[in-house]
């Protein structure tokens, strides 16, 4: 098998399986890393179909931006859980 | 927090639907189809830039471009809008960094502006541009917020809604400019076709930065919410 076939294949086989464990994975943040790989995946394949320009904008804005904005949504819910359970800690 | 089985089936049968049609979609796309790339090659000559992607963002579909980038400008007033301010000193929290992600920062920080400045310079004739530029600094510009670098509130309630609205507002300048010389909406000379498209690209690599880093901050509430 030609070695570039392979890739490919293995790079849509990648995006299919991290794409189901994005959905499938139970906590938030585990989600959201998948989901920054799926990104970087995906510019990997942009690439692969001689799309430089997308795959850089896949990159900088599908994983990097939006990964930093979901990553600290993430953050601002378990902060905010916590502080509720400390407050309802607080009051028995 | 689980579905029901109904709408777990009804959800598993439409993304299966779509999956289907997708897929007939692509099977049915002629398979020889050089599409629009014949004739961008052959106008690529009277554009400003020699990189066909550039061309049509910026000169053939400079349109879509100038609207894009106002919707982006709209979606950064709006996150705004719900932090009632566009004064950053009231919205970006004070992070405590760890020893490790200060340093990294610091590194790592002019490297990526350098980055974007280099991907922007590199449009005009290679894969690159203001989008991809402007995204890179505005990561640049989130990571020292992460980091606790508050370097960003150096924009004052002033010049941080003028640069979100500086492509715009270039943008606009360029097209009213063209109208008043008797041109078409966005039909650059072919003279200076060049100058006017890099000088488009700058302010919109500016507010793609800070637009970006803006909806990241604005959606940054300070913990005592």
């Amino acid at each position: 098998m030609e070695p570039d076939l392979l890739l490919d294949l293995v790079l849509a086989l990648a995006l299919f399986w991290v794409s189901w464990r994005v959905l499938a994975v139970p906590e938030l943040f585990g989600a959201v890393v998948l989901f920054i790989v799926f990104g970087l995946l995906m510019a990997l394949a942009f690439a692969r179909l001689a799309a430089p320009d997308i795959a850089l904008a896949e990159a900088a804005i599908g994983a990097g931006v939006t990964g930093a904005l979901l990553l600290d949504a993430v953050g601002h819910l378990e902060r905010r859980r916590r502080h509720d359970t400390d407050r309802l800690g607080d009051g028995r | 927090m689980h579905a029901s089985v109904q709408i777990r089936a009804a959800a598993t049968f439409l993304s299966g639907a779509l999956g289907v049609v997708l897929i007939a979609a692509v099977l049915q796309l002629p398979r020889d189809a050089a599409g629009l790339t014949r004739l961008v090659d052959d106008e690529l000559t009277r554009a400003g830039v020699t990189h066909a992607v550039t061309a049509v963002l910026l000169d053939f579909r400079a349109y879509d471009t100038f609207l894009e980038i106002g919707v982006l400008l709209l979606a950064a007033l709006g996150s705004l809008a719900i932090r009632r301010t566009v004064d950053l000193r009231d919205i970006v929290p004070i992070a405590v960094p760890g020893p490790v992600l200060a340093v990294m920062t610091r590194v790592v920080v002019p490297i990526m502006v350098l980055t974007g400045g280099y991907l922007l310079w590199l449009g005009t004739h290679a894969p690159g541009g203001a989008f991809q530029a402007g995204a890179v600094i505005a990561a640049a510009a989130i990571l020292a917020l992460l980091a606790g670098r508050r370097s960003i509130t150096a924009l004052g309630p002033r010049a941080f809604p003028a640069l979100l609205a500086s492509g715009f507002i270039t943008f606009q300048a360029v097209a009213w400019f063209l109208l008043i010389g008797g041109r078409r909406l966005l039909d650059y000379p072919p003279a200076i076709a060049g100058e006017l498209i890099v000088v488009i690209e700058l302010a919109v690599t500016v507010a793609v930065a800070v637009g970006l880093a803006g909806l990241f901050a604005a959606a940054h509430p300070r913990d005592d919410d």
